[in-house]
């Protein structure tokens, strides 16, 4: 195959990027997206120019570290895969392609197509676990949970942290991030002890850091690379309610 | 220099750990908090200990070269985790579980260390259902488990395919806590570049801040490793593409010894090499083989044919199909342990039977469990593998077989460690993958995850609180002392050496050349004159890369081409010891098969009574090694020849 690529480079978050154009030629379609990356950094590296630098590691779309922006969605025109798991095979020849970075103010460019997204980790500090210390749990088969429940909540826990949702939404929204962890907990018998205080703690948290708020387009669903449901949202704001009011 | 002492607990093995929690020094509450430890990787391993041991009042920092700890590639283990609580009541113990696992090792691991594990396993899963970990359950709401390799009971918990990914994000979820509550202090995008000894004993570390390239120097009064395994070394393998073996490469060029390097697990079910310009392999979880039958056909021209695309898989009837596993091995079947089944693989592609475009590939297929419980089931089961497969190899496997082939997985080998994970330098700890103790020669499926976590939470907090309590009178470092200084000094002059290279050839490639010596004749099969040619090409490949490696970029600032040079430079010395371990272990066991040593029906033949040892390999200088033996007696488990038939 052969490519365009207009790539998003950046040399920091406080300096101004551009869109930088890039042809390839004798790209396999069996070739994942971000080994067509590699490719081109090998030839800028032999040409004496400086690699595109991008997020990725597992590239076995389970990590959650590689955020690209591609030809304007996020993780590109495949559903249900992060960007590592994209093939070539979904393009055509010839065709053009723009990479770009998140973009969402919480989450400023370091450089090129890389992102900080530390703001994800400060909401899960806020109350994204079960305060329980090691040691001295009960026996597991103590606690039940039915079998219903816990396959919503496995759903809800499947979320990678990669950030997509709020590439994707206009408000640069995390509630569908923020909500999954929520519903994990919101569903199992162990998370409701301390429900009211970890719903209203994380979206405090959000909201602080810059997160806008869900106006319901249901962008961030859509372009979920796990298939996170937006009714997460609706058991999250159901539980933040309750928590204020009750 | 460190004499090898596994310091194992006196009495009987039932009761050593109990023993050892039971007269273990303690450090009291107003002396934890002017204690730090510092903790590199956040796996389940590093991020368990840091969270554990933040709760008990020390002072923790935790390192990792990622964005965030919640990426650490413990997160892409699929299957499960292995625990001895016999709810399915199919008559597993602890005992069974320590059994299966020496035998699983093919009697080359610790049988003490073992037993421990095996005793913990029940907490872990007690420990994670308290987190909220959301395992798979039965109606009735109970816990529910299913097989794995090397085992006749069903012990595996599970959460779908993702169990690594619910486990870690549970240890992170105990982590942030702390985090939160400033007992430990997060340095994400950080990479550990050296330990710092003073008099004899591990006191911080050099780390390198990715995004400034500054190099920092941080105290601690224990160090833990825990950056899990070395696989990387074959450049395609079922690794992140970051993991690295960096971290006790260093380590061990400063004292703490390497265990049985050759010890490596080439996975057997793993989506096929497809061209050159692949950048890591794909793992399918091992629990597919309790519903997927593997085979191969029993007709070179059917092999042929589909090689060439002119026969479908489908196409080829019931009578033609060779289900080797299940004859060699009838009593386990498909789920014979990881070695056996990738050798079996290997045997029947070589003999001439592989299928798919290359000809290394077998069959792994559904058709049969489809039809007796639905595709329902399954997809329950399954749904996310089967997905990540079509995406992947744009072919339906509910349709049409998946086609698999051996990888490299897992590092049975690492840093070598005493009872209480302890390295050959004082107040340096190594745990879970990158640690030796627990697996032997061989890895059974679901013990990785119950490894990383038994160290992490049950083993650590004991063994460095031990260590501790005779530092308490050590007051916190200067990082201004000479020991420091000199340290970033040694850093910062190879990093300089690095850039001064300015040569023609990418990190990635010498990378790649590396992987294909390694893949070639240090592989699944490996002989004498493979590995002695091997350590030539190693020699000549690492000169060639200290002369002709290209980094662009400067030093102090985010440089992705230096990060990946520094830990090739790591592995090209590595790749060495590997190959030099293997070619002194003059026996077959586990995952190190040397083909002059096997049976007739070709199977591994052990050499008990010249090789019953770990072979711990002391650093003296580049490309010299001196062997330590680690006898390794059993008092509880008969040896015997391993068999699965």
């Amino acid at each position: 195959m052969k490519l365009t690529l207009r790539i998003w480079r950046q040399r920091d978050a406080k300096s101004a990027g551009k869109f930088v154009t890039y042809s390839l030629d004798n790209i396999s379609p069996n070739c994942s997206f971000l080994e067509m990356l590699d490719i081109l950094n090998e030839q800028l590296i032999q040409k004496n120019e400086e690699p595109v630098v991008f997020d990725h590691d597992c590239r076995e779309g389970i990590c959650g570290m590689c955020s690209l922006y591609i030809n304007g969605r996020p993780h590109g025109p495949d559903d249900a895969v992060t960007a590592c798991q994209l093939h070539m095979r979904k393009f055509k020849d010839g065709d053009t392609i723009v990479i770009e970075p998140w973009r969402a103010r919480p989450f400023p460019v370091i450089r090129d197509l890389m992102v900080d997204r530390s703001a994800f980790d400060k909401i899960i500090q806020e109350g994204g676990y079960i305060s329980v210390n090691t040691g001295g749990a009960a026996e597991a088969n103590n606690i039940l949970a039915g079998k219903e429940n816990s396959e919503l909540a496995m759903d809800a826990a499947a979320c990678i942290g990669c950030g997509a949702c709020v590439a994707a939404c206009k408000n640069a929204s995390a509630m569908l991030f923020v909500s999954a962890k929520i519903s994990q907990f919101a569903l199992l018998p162990q998370g409701q002890i301390e429900a009211k205080q970890r719903v209203k703690k994380m979206v405090k948290m959000m909201d602080e850091l810059g997160f806008g708020n869900c106006t319901n387009t249901y962008a961030c669903e859509a372009e979920c690379p796990k298939l996170i449901s937006r009714s997460n949202i609706a058991r999250m704001n159901r539980e933040f309610i309750c928590a204020k009011v009750i | 220099m460190a004499e090898i002492n596994s310091k194992i607990p006196k009495g009987p093995l039932t009761s050593k750990w109990t023993h050892y929690k039971d007269h273990q020094n303690l450090v009291n509450p107003s002396n934890k908090r002017k204690l730090d430890i510092i903790i590199v990787g956040t796996g389940l391993a590093g991020s368990a200990a840091a969270a554990s041991l933040g709760e008990m009042g020390f002072n923790v920092k935790i390192f990792c070269y990622q964005d965030s700890p919640r990426r650490a590639h413990s997160i892409a283990a699929q299957g499960g985790i292995n625990a001895a609580k016999n709810y399915p009541n199919d008559g597993d113990s602890i005992y069974r579980l320590f059994y299966d696992t020496i035998k699983g090792g093919d009697y080359r691991a610790r049988e003490a260390n073992v037993y421990r594990l095996a005793e913990v396993s029940n907490n872990i899963i007690d420990q994670c259902v308290a987190q909220g970990v959301p395992f798979a359950r039965e109606y009735g709401g109970s816990l529910e488990n299913r097989s794995f390799g090397g085992a006749q009971v069903s012990r595996t918990f599970f959460a779908r395919g993702q169990t690594g990914q619910q486990l870690l994000l549970g240890s992170y979820g105990a982590l942030s806590r702390q985090i939160k509550l400033g007992t430990v202090k997060l340095y994400d995008r950080h990479e550990m570049m050296d330990v710092v000894l003073i008099d004899g004993k591990a006191r911080g570390i050099i780390a390198r801040d990715l995004i400034t390239g500054k190099l920092e120097r941080h105290f601690g009064h224990a160090v833990v490793v825990a950056t899990g395994g070395y696989g990387n070394v074959f450049y395609l393998s079922t690794n992140a593409m970051g993991s690295n073996t960096s971290a006790i490469w260093q380590i061990f060029k400063k004292g703490a010894y390497f265990a049985n390097p050759c010890f490596t697990q080439i996975h057997p079910t793993c989506i096929p090499v497809h061209g050159d310009y692949q950048s890591k392999l794909t793992l399918m979880s091992e629990s597919l083989r309790n519903d997927g039958r593997i085979w191969v056909p029993k007709k070179k021209e059917d092999a042929e044919a589909h090689r060439h695309g002119k026969l479908k898989a489908n196409d080829i009837p019931e009578e033609d199909r060779d289900y080797f596993l299940e004859r060699r091995y009838p009593a386990f079947g498909n789920l014979v342990p990881r070695d056996v089944a990738s050798r079996a693989a290997k045997e029947r592609c070589d003999a001439g039977f592989g299928v798919g475009p290359t000809g290394l590939a077998v069959f792994l297929d559904f058709r049969e469990s489809i039809g007796r419980l639905g595709k329902h089931v399954i997809e329950e089961r399954y749904g996310n593998l089967f997905q990540m497969y079509e995406k992947i190899v744009d072919e339906n496997p509910y349709a049409n077989p998946m086609m698999i082939y051996p990888a490299v997985h897992y590092t049975m080998g690492g840093t070598w460690v005493d009872y209480e994970l302890q390295t050959t330098v004082t107040g340096l700890f190594a745990a879970g993958e990158a640690n030796f103790s627990d697996h032997g020669a061989n890895r059974l499926g679901a013990s990785a995850l119950m490894q990383g976590l038994a160290d992490g939470y049950f083993v650590l907090p004991y063994t460095v609180q031990n260590y501790l309590a005779g530092e308490i009178r050590v007051a916190r470092m200067s990082t201004d002392k000479a020991e420091f200084v000199e340290a970033e000094k040694v850093v910062q002059a190879r990093l300089e050496k690095l850039m001064a290279i300015k040569g023609n050839k990418s990190v990635d490639h010498f990378h790649k050349e590396l992987g294909k010596i390694m893949w070639e004749f240090v592989g699944m099969a490996r002989n004498e004159a493979g590995l002695k040619s091997a350590i030539e090409l190693i020699r000549k490949l690492r000169a060639e890369f200290w002369k002709d490696v290209k980094i662009p970029g400067i030093i102090n600032e985010l440089n992705v081409e230096l990060e990946k040079a520094n830990r090739v430079a790591d592995f090209l010395e590595l790749g060495e010891l590997l190959a030099y371990d293997a070619l002194n272990r003059n026996e077959s066991c586990g995952g190190h098969f040397r083909e002059e040593y096997q049976t007739e029906e070709g199977e591994c033949k052990r050499n008990d009574e010249d090789y019953k040892y770990v072979a711990a390999w002391e650093y003296k200088s580049e490309g010299e090694f001196i062997l330590h033996k680690e006898p390794l007696d059993y008092e509880e488990i008969e040896v015997k020849q391993r068999v699965y038939k």
